[in-house]
């Protein structure tokens, strides 16, 4: 069985992880306050990366669509480097020797599996 | 205020995001199932046809289940978040590949290879050097 993934799968999926980092982004934000107490779980910063988290399916379940999950899925990735990225300037998390090695594992990983996918 | 003291980091956040990739994995496989699923056609120019669509969505099983299991993704990933650094959890969620890979070749006959084997041991090490990194931070 032949099946080839378009382009616009691949795009779509890989707006869904840019958009999907936003949402991780201002869960964090958000998260923030609940150290007082779960009912602060209602603050617009959790409902906007809530938002996004739910809107980056919208394209993501468009990209799936048309396509092979394994060919498809490594896109996904692009959103744990942008990840990276926005703690850095978000939150001032430092960007370690560990931490930019397992990316790079997990990015290979993942392109192996992508490989092995087709 | 923090109602703990500032010990080292434990290890929960790691395994709530583990738990995070249970429900993603499961979400996903849910959503392609509900991708396929046939759907009436939507023209928003046409009123008519507005109906018919939102109730075939709302009765899209498979796909609604995605949503929820999402939801709990997304509810379990939040308290993690609270309490871990982000640059340390989320990639944490390649996991998640790991599972789609394995459910795949059970549901939908995908094939095991040598290629998607080292990949799944790459992801698997990548996600332990992140669960180490996370205690250090």
């Amino acid at each position: 069985m032949t099946v080839v993934t378009p382009l616009s799968s691949v795009l779509l999926v890989i707006s869904a992880s840019v958009i999907g980092s936003f949402g991780a982004v201002f869960l964090k934000l958000g998260a923030a306050p609940m150290q007082k107490g779960l009912k602060y779980i209602l603050n617009g910063r959790l409902l906007f990366g809530i938002a996004l988290y739910i809107g980056s399916s919208i394209p993501f379940v468009m990209g799936v669509r048309h396509g092979e999950l394994s060919v498809l899925y490594p896109m996904v990735s692009t959103g744990y480097v942008c990840t990276m990225i926005w703690s850095r300037i978000f939150f001032g998390e430092p960007i370690t020797m560990p931490k930019l090695g397992a990316l790079l594992i997990i990015v290979a990983g993942i392109i192996c599996i992508n490989v092995g996918g087709r | 205020m923090q109602n703990t003291t500032p010990a080292p980091r434990s290890r929960k956040p790691v395994y709530m995001v583990l738990g995070c990739t249970v429900f993603a994995a499961a979400a996903q496989i849910m959503m392609k199932y509900g991708a396929t699923h046939a759907m009436p056609a939507l023209d928003l120019n046409n009123s008519a046809t507005v109906m018919p669509f939102l109730l075939a969505l709302i009765t899209n099983y498979p796909l609604v289940l995605g949503y929820v299991l999402s939801a709990g993704n997304a509810m379990l990933l939040i308290l993690a978040l609270r309490d871990g650094q982000l640059s340390t959890l989320y990639p944490i969620i390649s996991l998640t590949f790991v599972w789609v890979n394995l459910l795949s070749i059970y549901l939908f006959g995908d094939h095991m290879n040598l290629w998607k084997g080292v990949g799944i041991l790459l992801v698997i090490t990548g996600v332990g050097v992140l669960g180490k990194a996370s205690e250090a931070a």
